[in-house]
């Protein structure tokens, strides 16, 4: 039941003693994979078998990735024990996510409206504003992932090095949370991705700290450099920015009451939102290991070491903004949750008989009929998916007024008889 | 069944730490609807200007919401200062808002030159020393 409350877009029923989900209204978010005690939701994933088809496999590590292992082990060491472990080689998405920074900074500066403009790279932050805030997709910056920016190069640099065809080498992401596997499985727009798949952190992580083991911290590999390597917590994004007015925001419920206020007409001198689902950003996705303060901590030192150097050079960067390298390919639709009813006149009746259905229930969303709150018990009830009497409360007053009747009548009958027995 | 749904709200004057809330839960209605997403954005401005001025200036005010398949009407009915010369508050820029107001990003004096733009129909009507009543109504099709 913990997972119901959890749930910040009340997609979750318990039914029957099981878990189950509305598909409409999931975000994908991971919110009850980290949370139920049951582990009743388990993100369908990858294994390294999976690719085996490939001729030759690249591992693309998120930068939360770097930030998962011991205090002061090197992003180039962990790099190199990728490849010891079984890909063929890997790439590092932090400097990806420094020329997506470089892009993002064009697009402010040559787009005066509108405003503010939002970071695009959480996909749950992206089906949230499908399905609750349409109106609000167009402040998303049109702008791709470091993820694929880095499948794609990655792929590009292979394709000419090795003379391999496009199709034959396996961009596998390493990823902190389900959000960015399942966008991939069922992305938000129609278009071919780079990345051919996903494998959690958490699957990859004991393997990586026996080669690290192994290792010699000590190489001869160049430093992953530059600010991209913050970009997995609160406010990574924003410190590679030059806008005075770009703001960071973690966390749905405060996402949500931030989106709310940009509906109302509000927000409009912020430049930037870079939003994240999770409350501690990609360090704190569902699918890693470390504690995700102790991972920031990490992030925090090795911004400090590495990233006063960039590994981009800025020029090159802007030339390729200029040729659209880093373009949305495809638009993103609105996927609105299923309305009370499609017909309007309908809808308002169904909501006039929920708020008579809610002014019966007790209102302390107790969730022991299996809905989060007594207004989405009201709803499923109208809806058909659920019986007033599955809430405890209506049915002990409904026993209540019915046993005070019995007992009236008990009462006038008793009356009856006793005078019948005096005559 | 009668095809009408009405609801109302309560806003206090002053409480700045709810100052949307009413505004967000008619907009969360709306979508509910599947009301078409520009017009709910129409209706969320509208209503939003409407409460940040019974908050800013009123003690309260009684919000109705009155939906059918063809409009949404909201009314909103406080008891505060009321408005002297209502054809001047309706010009753009002007504003009574105090400093404080203003350094919270309120009082530019949009407000409701905003209602009236973002509704179909406006009405206005203010009794000095008593109040002052809006209805606003947004068409759904």
């Amino acid at each position: 039941m913990k997972c119901l409350r959890i749930c910040p877009t009340e997609a979750l029923r318990v039914r029957n003693g099981k878990a189950t989900l509305l598909g409409d209204r999931c975000i994908d978010c991971g919110e009850c994979v980290l949370q139920c005690p049951n582990d009743a939701f388990v993100p369908q994933t990858s294994s390294f078998s999976d690719f085996s088809s490939f001729k030759y496999t690249i591992a693309l590590p998120s930068p939360t990735f770097y930030s998962q292992f011991g205090k002061g082990v090197r992003p180039s060491t962990i790099l190199r024990a990728l490849k010891a472990i079984g890909f063929d080689d890997s790439y590092d998405v932090a400097c990806a996510s420094e020329s997506v920074s470089i892009a993002i900074q064009e697009y402010l500066d040559s787009n005066a409206t509108p405003r503010p403009l939002i970071s695009p790279f959480c996909p749950a932050i992206v089906r949230l504003i499908q399905i609750r805030y349409p109106n609000l997709l167009e402040n998303l910056i049109p702008i791709e992932s470091p993820m694929e920016i880095a499948a794609r190069e990655a792929k590009r640099l292979k394709m000419h090095e090795l003379g391999l065809k496009e199709h034959e080498i396996g961009a596998i992401y390493l990823t902190p949370c389900p959000a960015k596997m399942i966008a991939l499985r069922h992305p938000p727009r129609k278009k071919h991705s780079f990345v051919d798949g996903v494998i959690p952190i958490s699957d990859i992580y004991p393997k990586l700290v026996s080669a690290l083991a192994h290792s010699d911290d000590s190489n001869g590999a160049a430093e992953v450099r530059g600010l991209g390597l913050g970009w997995s917590i609160v406010g990574g994004q924003v410190a590679c920015l030059k806008a005075e007015d770009a703001i960071a925001i973690a966390g749905l419920t405060n996402v949500m009451r931030v989106f709310d206020e940009i509906e109302n007409g509000r927000l409009k001198d912020i430049q930037y939102i870079e939003c994240h689902s999770c409350p501690t950003a990609c360090v704190g996705g569902s699918l890693t290991v470390e504690n995700p303060y102790i991972a920031r901590g990490r992030v925090l030192r090795m911004v400090e070491k590495y990233g006063s150097e960039p590994c981009q050079d800025r020029q090159k960067i802007r030339e390729l903004y200029q040729k659209n390298f880093f373009s949305l390919i495809g638009t993103i639709a609105p996927s609105p949750v299923q309305p009370l009813d499609d017909d309007m006149s309908r809808g308002i009746q169904k909501m006039h008989k929920r708020q008579q259905i809610y002014d019966m229930l007790p209102k302390i969303d107790c969730g022991a009929c299996g809905a989060p709150t007594c207004m989405t018990f009201a709803e499923d009830v109208v809806k058909g998916d659920a019986e007033a009497e599955e809430c405890v409360f209506l049915t002990m007053k409904t026993f209540e007024s019915m046993s005070t009747n019995l007992l009236e009548v008990v009462g006038k009958h008793s009356k009856r008889i006793h005078r019948g027995i005096e005559r | 069944m009668e095809d009408r749904f009405s609801h109302s709200f309560t806003i206090r004057g002053k409480h700045f730490i709810d100052a949307g809330k009413v505004s967000t839960e008619i907009k969360r209605l709306l979508k509910e609807l599947g009301v078409r997403a520009d017009i709910v954005r129409r209706v969320a401005i509208a209503t939003y200007e409407a409460e940040m001025n019974v908050v800013m200036y009123a003690k309260d005010a009684t919000v109705t919401l009155e939906l059918t398949p063809r409009d949404i009407r909201i009314v909103i009915d406080d008891r505060g200062p009321g408005i002297a010369d209502i054809e001047l508050a309706m010009q753009e820029g002007f504003s009574t808002a105090t400093s404080e107001m203003r350094e919270l990003g309120f009082g530019a004096g949009l407000g409701l030159p905003n209602i009236k733009k973002n509704s179909d129909d406006f009405k206005i009507g203010s009794t000095v020393g008593a109040g002052t009543k809006l209805e606003i109504t947004v068409f759904i099709n």
